[in-house]
């Protein structure tokens, strides 16, 4: 039984994840862009919600209303006034070094702000509150919670993807930028919208992650290896798989700890490494065609 | 004039494609460039579209000059081009295919319903992958796709390269329905008879500068030959 709790809190677990990867993802899938900064973005959006609740005396997850648009805004933003710049040559470099700077501004910027103190999100009672299913198996409703909304994220942006004009011409653009851009797509406004979504569900899960556990300016690169480990796990480019991904790798988090408790991260990152040389292409993701 | 192109140089890097080549082209008519393998003629289209990042001269589209417009605002101004090879999106279906050629909303006589009673063979197909299709119906697909912009200025480029003739035949069938939708049409094509028999007019490209020019009935196959390979007369 308690293994079947373990994986039960894995896939809960495995929600954050999914939640962390899904903006890692999409920005990677529409323009090829791997943003070293994605989790040092998500504690910034943690920040933000902190500042706002020290100021306002309100429940830490309504600051998702400001949070989220706010990290819209600077997505977009980020990516019309330096990313962009970062994308005009085939070298696949130049967007890796400033991300990488920009990850390393970001975190000293923070710990200037808020100094390295631990902090966390208060959001109340919903944080120990659990449904008893037996007497070993309970589900936190927070973590509940967590999984559902990284489902509703990702669903929410597979049908924009799917079904909208804005979704054709993230497609079309992944496909071939220069033929996209004789469609008439202005792809450097297409790349900013698609960074601002990226980071407007990385606001969310940088909320989520704050209220979850207690953050400090220095944890985002650890972010960013969960993030990366759950797109490759379920496969580039495709967002379901980044949902399985996450889930794989929080099931393999928990297993691995219950074996011995330092061995959580190991388990999760063996399963990555296990992927990556049986199934490079990913669990759901489609077979690289040799070029 | 619809489309004034005046004195163009581009340049690949440091590798110079035109040298200071003129074009006219006035609304309504049909305009073929033709040339030998390099001799410049999409590096001519993709500068009239925009693509080409380094050019001098000037570009008048209905009396506007284009220097510093990007692709897509030309686009949304009713510059359409087919692009040689036909990118077709693979990850976009048959319809997505049409419907994202339809990206800048330009009002106007095209829509998916018409493209396909234009090209009926892809009527059937809408749902599939748009590269699962033949060679002749991605050929289709891609004028399909530009004709959903509602161009006022159509460029095709390489309409007929690698397909069989007959496919070639049936796609120039639909020509005079596309000129008489309001669409001036230049065209790049290898195939010089075909470019005759569609063209009002001719430009033959040498080496990145215009040859000869005239009217396509009144050249002569000797005058043609001999622009089209450098022969001095």
């Amino acid at each position: 039984m308690t293994w079947l709790n373990d994986v039960v809190q894995g896939l809960l677990l495995g929600g954050l994840y999914a939640l962390f990867a899904t903006g890692l993802s999409l920005m990677f899938g529409v323009m090829r862009l791997v943003n070293l900064a994605h989790g040092d973005l998500s504690i910034v959006a943690a920040f933000i919600a902190l500042a706002i609740v020290d100021a306002v005396p309100v429940n830490p997850l309504w600051t998702v209303l400001v949070v989220v648009p706010l990290m819209f805004g600077v997505g977009y933003l980020l990516q019309r006034g330096l990313l962009n710049f970062t994308l005009r040559g085939a070298d696949p470099l130049p967007p890796v070094l400033v991300t990488f700077g920009l990850s390393i501004i970001l975190q000293n910027l923070l710990l200037e702000i808020f100094s390295a103190d631990s902090q966390g999100l208060d959001a109340g009672r919903i944080e120990d509150a659990s449904i008893r299913l037996s007497d070993r198996l309970a589900i936190g409703w927070f973590p509940l919670l967590t999984l559902l909304v990284a489902i509703g994220v990702l669903a929410g942006l597979q049908l924009v993807i799917s079904r909208t004009r804005l979704g054709r011409a993230f497609r079309a653009t992944s496909d071939d930028p220069q033929a996209a851009r004789l469609m008439g797509i202005d792809n450097r406004h297409l790349f900013a919208v698609a960074t601002g979504i990226a980071l407007a569900t990385v606001a969310v899960a940088g909320l989520f992650l704050g209220i979850r556990t207690t953050f400090t300016p220095s944890v985002g690169p650890t972010r960013l290896i969960f993030a990366f480990e759950a797109v490759i796990i379920g496969g580039l480019g495709s967002l379901w798989g980044t949902l399985l991904g996450g889930l794989v790798l929080g099931v393999a988090q928990t297993l691995g700890a219950q074996l011995s408790p330092g061995w959580g991260v190991l388990a999760g990152h063996l399963v990555f490494l296990a992927v990556l040389a049986f199934r490079p292409a990913g669990l759901l993701g489609k077979p690289v065609p040799a070029q | 004039m619809l489309l004034e192109v005046e004195r163009v140089a581009s340049f690949y890097g440091g590798f110079q494609a035109l040298f200071e080549v003129s074009v006219q082209v006035a609304e309504g008519e049909t305009v073929a460039i033709i040339g030998a393998n390099g001799a410049g003629k999409s590096t001519l289209l993709k500068t009239v579209v925009g693509l080409m990042a380094r050019t001098t001269g000037a570009v008048v589209f209905d009396g506007r000059p284009l220097g510093g417009v990007p692709t897509h605002r030309r686009l949304g101004m009713g510059i359409v081009m087919v692009p040689e090879g036909r990118r077709i999106f693979p990850s976009l279906t048959v319809e997505e295919n049409l419907q994202v050629g339809a990206h800048q909303t330009r009002a106007g006589p095209w829509d998916v319903g018409r493209v396909l009673e234009l090209f009926p063979a892809l009527a059937d197909k809408r749902r599939r992958p748009g590269t699962r299709l033949s060679g002749g119906e991605q050929q289709m697909l891609a004028i399909g796709r530009a004709l959903m912009g509602n161009p006022r200025l159509l460029l095709l480029d390489e309409v007929s390269l690698g397909l069989a003739p007959i496919v070639v035949r049936r796609i120039y069938e639909a020509m005079p329905e596309i000129i008489s939708s309001g669409a001036t049409v230049v065209l790049v094509e290898q195939d010089v008879g075909q470019a005759l028999r569609a063209a009002d007019r001719v430009y033959c490209l040498l080496e990145g500068r215009v040859a000869l020019q005239g009217r396509s009935a009144g050249l002569t196959r000797q005058q043609l030959s001999d622009a089209y390979f450098g022969m001095r007369a």
